[in-house]
């Protein structure tokens, strides 16, 4: 299984090439990719400096370009894709059925994956975008239980690529409005979610309170770590309770699912986290590579060493892991 | 403008399903939307039961009926029973996933693009009117500039527009996951859930730890915690040349709702605003009410 890593920064993309990814994804610096944070993504000379060496190491190189174009901001998208295709870049990731139909006629040669916003969970969906855009690979929603990755691969049309790692996006990707519900700004159209500029934290009576446009998201006791207010990991009430109503603050980690995927025919795990720092690059990519070095010379006898859980779990929310949805018990 | 009633959203009894369309096929509605939307294990009524009642509203009521499909497919059975909704031969159906479209392409039919399909641009419209969407209900979070913006990308380009229908009313649908939240917060196991979201025809209230009413826990999917109402938008969207409004089912009083826009689509005076979670058409936070966003 490929090793699909993230880069948010030109030494991200030096850590994660050195750490052994076997392809890296970027997007350019505008709201024309999912992780559209201030500081964050590249310049047109750092992607060249970025490919450069992904060439040198014989790595591959993915752009993003998989918010949804917006009718006044058409233009951009198209450059964007203009630009991928121009670099050379290995895959263009794309969700729009526009952009794909764009990228598709205008760079025929420049091979397409349909992103996770694409929310494509079934074989029948994934058979429109191939027939109709050509899409050579899918990255599938984090909605699915392994059972049913089995069953979407075997019948997709084109190989499946799945989150291995990071955050873990409750909702299936590319139909989640919560975050413009609250601040204005969504995954979809903005790139962003919960986004930092409406984030508030304030020190009150009741304890530390993070706020997202004033709403409250959090509030914590003295000694309780405090999470990014995130929208569906915050404490609400329900019937009168309190309670992470949505989703606790946690990672998805599937390293122990890692011979099952292989044997399911994934042929690539990806780790999310293109707003991440280079070091947590460097740490996560440095122990998934060795998790899948170690399954493909012992794949009989694979098991999860406990420092690599360790450093795992060091860099996840809450310092908690989950199999997310799929362990069918976590839905 | 046509009024249209959507796809019952929430999990109601059998019984109460059949009294709420004996109800609706005697309002002025011009479309009404019918079949399960959200979860798969909502059988109170099958796929069968769905069309044999979509016949009867239609014959009751005049009005054009069409099926609604799934939105979120995660199984290989949910996939099946989609299948047959699109290769039912008589009635039109919403697609809600491109699975939907895929199936529905392949039949050669026109159909219904609903609010889950991601659709912001005219480029992308037109990926699906040249398949066959002949009306269209734009994301929820969509504002009336970008529509207008759309609209007006579309002219540009000579791209045909189809009818285009405004969710108008109602609970807005925002999100759907794998995990049942309403099995959640009962503390079931979503593959044991007996059921529970029939407790409550119009869903679950989900608050901040301040009160403030964020959510609405529908199973799988998150809903806003308010209503939408955009009737006293109803000027502006007949001079954008929107075609249609969608009002979304709630348990009681529904006749209510289709009246009230019914008299302002017949010439009478719309509110000059109204409460409820309209920042969206505003393009701002969803949640907003006018007087928040500062319209009032």
């Amino acid at each position: 299984m490929q090793l699909v890593c993230p880069a948010g920064s030109l030494p991200a993309l030096k850590a994660a090439v050195r750490q052994g990814a076997d392809a890296v994804y970027t997007g350019f610096r505008d709201d024309t990719n999912a992780r559209h944070f201030a500081g964050l993504n590249f310049t047109d000379k750092q992607l060249e400096a970025g490919l450069e060496l992904i060439r040198q190491q014989g790595r591959k190189l993915f752009i993003a370009v998989n918010t949804y174009a917006l009718p006044d901001g058409w233009a951009r998208w198209q450059r964007a894709v203009d630009r991928a295709a121009d670099l050379g870049a290995d895959a263009l990731i794309a969700a729009d059925p526009g952009i794909l139909a764009y990228a598709s006629r205008r760079h025929p040669r420049l091979p397409l994956h349909l992103s996770v916003q694409g929310s494509a969970t079934n074989a029948a969906a994934l058979r429109f975008y191939h027939e109709q855009y050509g899409i050579a690979r899918t990255v599938l929603p984090r909605v699915l239980s392994l059972a049913q990755v089995r069953q979407v691969a075997a019948s997709s049309p084109v190989p499946v690529e799945v989150f291995a790692f990071g955050s873990l996006c409750i909702m299936a990707e590319g139909r989640c409005h919560l975050s413009s519900y609250v601040t204005g700004q969504s995954p979809n159209l903005c790139g962003v979610c919960s986004p930092a500029s409406a984030v508030r934290w304030s020190d009150e009576e009741d304890g530390l309170t993070s706020r997202l446009n004033d709403v409250l998201i959090d509030r914590y006791q003295a000694g309780e770590a405090a999470g990014y207010p995130t929208l569906c990991k915050g404490r609400f009430m329900v019937h009168g309770k309190r309670f992470h109503a949505l989703e606790e603050p946690t990672s998805l980690n599937t390293m122990e699912l890692i011979p099952q995927l292989s044997e399911i025919g994934v042929v690539a795990v990806k780790i999310e986290g293109r707003q991440r720092s280079p070091a947590y690059v460097e740490q996560v990519v440095g122990v998934w590579r060795k998790a899948l070095d170690s399954y493909r010379r012992d794949p009989h006898n694979f098991a999860v060493e406990p420092a690599w859980n360790q450093v795992l779990g060091n860099v996840s929310e809450g310092s908690q892991t989950t199999l997310g949805a799929y362990h069918r018990a976590w839905q | 403008m046509k009024l249209t009633l959507g796809p019952v959203l929430f999990y109601w009894q059998r019984q109460s399903i059949m009294d709420f369309y004996a109800d609706m096929a005697q309002q002025p509605l011009d479309v009404i939307y019918m079949g399960e939307t959200v979860c798969s294990k909502r059988r109170a009524l099958s796929l069968d039961d769905w069309t044999g009642l979509a016949r009867e509203v239609r014959e009751a009521s005049g009005a054009e009926v069409v099926l609604s499909g799934l939105t979120l497919i995660e199984a290989a059975s949910e996939l099946g029973v989609l299948r047959r909704l699109c290769e039912n031969g008589e009635i039109k159906v919403e697609a809600n996933d491109m699975a939907a479209v895929q199936f529905l392409t392949a039949q050669g039919v026109e159909f219904v693009g609903g609010p889950a399909l991601n659709i912001y641009n005219a480029f992308t419209l037109e990926e699906l009117v040249r398949r066959g969407m002949s009306r269209w209900v734009p994301p929820v979070e969509c504002s009336a500039d970008l529509l207008s913006a759309l609209m007006q990308q579309a002219r540009e380009h000579d791209i045909r527009l189809p009818e285009i229908e405004v969710f108008a009313w109602g609970h807005l649908p925002l999100a759907y996951s794998a995990r049942c939240f309403t099995a959640r917060a009962e503390n079931l196991a979503k593959d044991d859930c007996g059921f529970i979201c029939q407790n409550y025809p119009d869903g679950i209230p989900m608050t901040t730890q301040e009160g403030q009413v964020l959510f609405t826990l529908n199973g799988i999917q998150t809903m806003s915690g308010g209503v939408s109402n955009l009737l006293a938008e109803y000027p502006r969207m007949q001079a954008m040349g929107i075609d249609a409004l969608r009002l979304s089912p709630r348990s009681t009083d529904m006749a209510d709702i289709v009246q009230q826009f019914d008299q302002v689509r017949r010439g009478g005076t719309p509110p000059l605003a109204l409460d409820g979670c309209n920042g969206y058409w505003h393009g701002q936070p969803g949640m907003l009410t006018v007087e928040e966003v500062g319209l009032c």
